[in-house]
């Protein structure tokens, strides 16, 4: 038992010790011109699916949830966010090429039309990014239609 | 007493995944390494312009015979492979407006090599649907030697076809593999 309490008391430090580690946080004030939204003209339904359904992950701004305020979870979110990013960003849309444009789209359409995006751990807290079959296609379709304007 | 508990869970649990991640891709990144190095010091000794094309396409035909033969594992390896060749293309014996076009081409080439290198098999095919575009796209640019063949499958990809380089003329289908092995069309014969 003397053990257990030892690993719960070390435990305990270790998490209050994490709390004092920072944190970098994803937020602009400014949507740069080369934005998604911006560069093309999107219909304001799957505008409105993009924003609440990717562009936490997917954008230069986050709308954090109370829990990115505790680590590990923010940790966990700044991971996420970073690596979302790095994928692709809808902010910086219209620095990209054509034919890096089709392939962003390509990977768009699969990763919904495969379930794949927005994450399940996302939407399990995020019910309303949670995108409804009808949202699916009205997305999917909108970016066929940007893909094959581009090729 | 139990907030404790479920505190040590949480952090066994992030470290644990941190362990996880680092083990599994330690090996495969050296042993890449090593394949490159091999791959380089083979195709290089023309030192001609087309050296390096040639050895991204043989990466590339390599890479297309691990999918028709279904196998994921030795697809990712050579997906990372074909990545290194991609990243050490030097393009500065073009022309601007051909470096421009090769480096679009490269940077989109090399995000697809990438995550084959690390997807399961459904989306490694997704990938080298886009990569096979950027492939023939390089070769219209480059050229080659060899003789290469634009194939085709109407049904990959819902019906939407799907298209890819070969080295022969036989059909062997690299988006259903053993499932529709000679399922395709030669569109054209590059050279």
């Amino acid at each position: 038992m003397k053990i257990v309490k030892i690993i719960a008391w070390v435990a305990l430090v270790a998490l209050v010790v994490i709390q004092f580690f920072p944190v970098d946080y994803n937020r602009s004030e400014t949507v740069p011109e080369t934005d998604f939204m911006l560069v093309n003209n999107v219909p304001v339904t799957v505008e409105q699916s993009l924003q609440v359904s990717c562009y936490d992950c997917h954008s230069n701004n986050t709308e954090y949830p109370w829990y990115s305020k505790i680590q590990p979870s923010a940790w966990y979110l700044e991971h996420h966010i970073k690596e979302g990013k790095s994928e692709l960003n809808f902010n910086e849309w219209g620095n990209l090429s054509d034919r890096r444009k089709t392939s962003k789209l390509r990977s768009i359409i699969n990763q919904i039309e495969d379930g794949e995006m927005p994450l399940d751990s996302y939407t399990l807290i995020h019910r309303d990014a949670f995108l409804s079959e009808a949202n699916k296609t009205a997305v999917i379709d909108y970016m066929e239609k940007l893909k094959d304007s581009l090729e | 007493m139990s907030t404790m508990a479920l505190a040590a869970v949480m952090i066994a649990t992030v470290s644990c995944k941190d362990g996880n991640k680092k083990e599994a891709t330690t090996p495969v990144s050296t042993e890449m390494h090593q394949e490159t190095m091999d791959d380089k010091t083979d195709m290089t000794m023309g030192n001609s312009q087309d050296a390096k094309a040639e050895t991204i396409l043989t990466a590339y035909f390599n890479l297309k015979d691990a999918l028709v033969n279904d196998d994921n594992s030795q697809a990712k390896e050579l997906g990372n492979t074909l990545a290194q060749s991609l990243k050490s293309f030097d393009a500065s014996s073009y022309s601007d407006d051909e470096q421009n076009e090769l480096n679009d081409i490269i940077e989109d080439a090399t995000e697809h090599a990438e995550h084959i290198g690390e997807s399961d098999i459904k989306h490694q095919r997704e990938h080298f649907k886009t990569l096979s575009k950027d492939m023939t796209d390089m070769v219209a640019i480059t050229g080659t030697s060899m003789t290469i063949y634009e194939q085709y499958c109407p049904m990959y990809d819902n019906n939407k076809g799907g298209a890819w380089l070969s080295m022969n003329e036989e059909i062997r289908n690299p988006y259903f593999g053993d499932k529709m092995l000679t399922c395709g069309k030669v569109q054209r014969e590059i050279n």
